[in-house]
């Protein structure tokens, strides 16, 4: 059962990363976008994102629970070192939510529209930025357990080069998840014009942000890239992520929407999965210590309790979660006279 | 502010701030229901009309709720990380459940306020229904989870460790079921007469009545009943206390001294150095009567329980006083009410009843507020009762009281964004509805 669990926790993770991250990018899209066509991506994301974005989110909330019922010691781990990032990512996650729907719901379109715009793109950056540093965090092994000063038990962990280099890449991917999701949810070509464009410079932005990272990891001397390398199941995650790349684009070019998200939602899944197995079998690498999910996994009886309770909600879950998506689909835009 | 109390200040903030977007986030979509059931009927625009505009606010609260929510998760352990290290895999049970409720939840209510002529008229109808019934199993698991704080069962501690867990008994825990039914019995009054206070304003001010006067007879109808169903589950509620968690019951009570004919004390000032009530009216032997079914068997005081587990007893007292109040004066003209509709009175819609309902609205969510007050201050010092201390299980981390005033600053401009919001949309109802049809009266 412990496995499966372990399974839950990576998947809630990855369909966050995936759904709730596109979301997050719709925010990142719409703050480089120049101001003559804010109006319509705003439109345009509404429509996309509007009937779907709580659901995206409830991922985060399974991960949560994942965490604090099987696994506490993460959760209580992450509670106190990280305590100011997680507060940040919170305030983010809470202005974002509530400025989307109240944006949309004030009746009185002026006044405050200004505001609602504002604080709808800045928490959009943001909450995946703390995100990406929490993930960096974690792996990082600059969590000093023992540690005896504030700064050194509160701040320094996270606020330096290597976790915000996670952080800024978190970004970037947000945005190329989200540019590749509203290409198909266009319903002009100019528009789709507008998101390839965007789609492309999120994906050398994105790139860019990978190389930060492995340049952090190595100024801060975090063996980053040789746990990668020490793995053939990583070194083919991320060799299969880079050949994906060029039949993107090719995809894009082509109009093939659906097998252009589904590539990349499969490239973020693959470098995922290479940032944590590279710290494999630990979960968290402190600085004298790691954590290992089993070894942290809670007693037999709250396991199965927990594995049951995934497994019946799934039941539940995925099937109506597919529909809806399904349901609110847009029929992408096709060109006419294309080939 | 020592952290300790900048802790438990920001629970009691986000706590207080959650409960009333999530109890009105389940219960709207009750009435949204009905009243799209008599448009799907009837075919009567009016009542897709209002179906609409409370949809409107089903959306707003809903989305507030589920963020705060979402922020709670991670405050228990942001605020209380050696509590939730040792009680996550305890009392998981329901919230591994409730991520379930919660997300279908979502899931359902994108399908409702997205699927306008989108799908078939009763599958949109039914999409409206689960979001009202996930929503309260939602809340009736979240309210086991914390009546396993009340009453701890589900594990042994041997040396020291927490073992032999069995999630199951803990969430099928002593008081799980006393607390979800008042609680959702609360939620029904309060939506109820808000948003039926609210409506009956609006009739009064003369606005569409064609709008108003459907809505505030489904609003109010269920909070009235349920206003009737209250006292019920309070007494249920206060004698399960009284037998678990006597030192919360004395302090509810401002009971200081153990004796038999113990006296019910209603109102007063309770003080503590002297372990007296001032200015009280008391109703001998009545307290016994309420706990024992008769008028003399002897009620536990605070003075035999030791003084380092007593809760603070004026805070405790006073919530408990305004929480039955408030629900004694709703119940009273929820009463008022049905038996107007049943006579088909003409005060229902008397200037004077109208602006009683409006003066009443907020009342409901003050009682939920101070019943919270009188669980959570009543079961202090304890953060999992009679097991571990509440000082015992805040974090380690310094400067919570920057976090504090942090939460302070965003849950004020939330409230006042919503609150303009809900007065903007009621106005753009009635501009809306006042342009399609000639004033009927």
């Amino acid at each position: 059962m412990v496995d499966i669990i372990i399974a839950f926790l990576y998947l809630s993770l990855l369909m966050y990363l995936l759904f709730g991250g596109a979301d997050f990018g719709a925010g990142i899209i719409e703050f480089f976008t120049s101001d003559a066509k804010k109006d319509r991506t705003r439109l345009l994301t509404y429509q996309a994102i509007g009937p779907i974005w709580e659901a995206n989110h409830m991922w985060l909330i399974i991960t949560i629970v994942i965490l604090f019922v099987g696994f506490p010691k993460v959760y209580s781990t992450v509670s106190i070192f990280l305590h100011i990032p997680v507060s940040l990512l919170l305030l983010g996650i809470i202005a974002r939510g509530t400025a989307f729907i109240f944006r949309h719901y004030d009746p009185d379109q002026g006044k405050f529209q200004p505001l609602y715009n504002l604080i709808f793109v800045y928490s959009s950056f943001l909450s995946p930025l703390f995100l990406g540093i929490l993930a960096g965090t974690i792996i990082s092994g600059r969590i000093d357990l023992e540690a005896a000063s504030f700064p050194e038990a509160y701040l320094f962990p996270w606020l330096a080069f290597f976790p915000i280099s996670v952080g800024l890449f978190t970004v970037a991917i947000c945005g190329y998840l989200a540019a590749v999701f509203l290409i198909g949810e266009a319903q002009t070509h100019e528009d789709q014009m507008l998101f390839r464009k965007k789609a492309i410079r999120m994906n050398v932005l994105t790139v860019v942000a990978g190389a930060l990272v492995f340049l952090a990891a190595t100024l801060e001397g975090i063996p980053l890239l040789a746990g990668m390398l020490d793995h053939p199941i990583t070194i083919l995650a991320l060799v299969l992520a880079s050949i994906s790349l060029p039949l993107t684009w090719k995809y894009l070019r082509e109009n093939f929407h659906m097998r252009a998200r589904i590539l990349v939602g499969f490239q973020v899944s693959m470098i995922l999965f290479a940032l944590f197995y590279s710290i494999h079998p630990a979960f968290m690498v402190f600085k004298n210590s790691v954590l290992i999910l089993k070894d942290a996994a809670a007693g037999p009886a709250t396991m199965n309790s927990l594995g049951i309770a995934l497994l019946v909600g799934s039941v539940f879950i995925l099937p109506s979660l597919f529909y809806l998506i399904y349901s609110f689909q847009k029929k992408p835009f096709q060109p006419l006279a294309k080939k | 502010m020592d952290d300790l109390l900048a802790a438990r200040s920001q629970m009691a903030l986000s706590l207080g701030f959650h409960i009333i977007f999530a109890c009105i986030g389940m219960i709207m979509p009750f009435f949204m229901a009905i009243s799209h059931y008599i448009y799907l009927k009837t075919g009567k625009e009016a009542y897709k009309k209002l179906t609409v505009a409370w949809s409107k606010g089903v959306a707003i609260f809903f989305v507030t709720g589920a963020v705060s929510g979402t922020m709670l998760s991670f405050e228990l352990g942001l605020l209380w990380p050696k509590f939730m290290e040792e009680a996550g895999p305890i009392f998981g049970m329901p919230f591994s459940l409730e991520g379930t409720a919660f997300f279908i939840e979502a899931i359902a209510l994108g399908f409702f306020l997205y699927g306008w002529g989108k799908f078939h008229p009763w599958f949109h109808w039914f999409t409206g229904v689960v979001v009202g019934v996930s929503g309260l199993a939602s809340g009736i698991l979240v309210v086991a989870a914390n009546a396993w704080m009340n009453a701890p069962t589900g594990f042994d501690i041997i040396d020291g460790v927490y073992t032999n867990i069995d999630p199951i008994a803990a969430m099928f825990n002593e008081a799980w079921f006393s607390q979800a039914l008042h609680m959702t019995l609360a939620a029904f009054v309060a939506t109820g007469f808000a948003v039926g206070g609210i409506h009956a304003w609006m009739i009064r001010k003369g606005k569409s009545k064609d709008i108003h006067i459907p809505a505030l007879r489904i609003s109010l109808t269920i909070g009235a009943v349920a206003a009737i169903l209250m006292p019920l589950s309070g007494h249920h509620a206060a004698k399960d206390v009284a037998h678990r968690q006597p030192a919360k019951l004395a302090a509810m009570e401002a009971h200081f001294h153990t004796e038999e004919r113990a006296a019910l004390i209603i109102g007063g000032i309770p003080d503590e150095a002297t372990q007296t009530v001032n200015y009280a009216i008391k109703i001998p032997g009545g307290l016994s009567y309420l706990i024992h079914g008769d008028f003399v068997t002897e009620v536990k005081g605070l003075e035999d329980i030791p003084q380092d587990e007593h809760p603070p007893v004026a805070i405790t007292h006073y919530g408990f006083q305004i929480m039955v109040g408030i629900g004694m004066l709703l119940m009273l003209v929820g009463l008022i009410w049905l038996f107007g509709l049943w006579k088909k009175a003409p005060y229902l819609h008397a200037p004077w009843f109208l602006a009683l309902l409006a003066l009443l609205s907020p009342l409901g969510f003050i009682a939920v507020e101070a019943g919270w007050v009188v669980t959570e201050v009543g079961r202090q010092p304890w953060i999992l009762y009679g097991i571990m201390r509440t000082a015992d299980a805040v974090t380690p981390m310094p400067g919570i009281v920057y976090s504090f005033w942090l939460y302070v600053a965003v849950y004020l401009s939330l409230s006042l964004i919503v609150g303009a919001l809900l007065a903007k949309q009621v106005k753009a109802l009635d501009k809306e509805t006042e342009q399609l049809s000639p004033k009927t009266s």
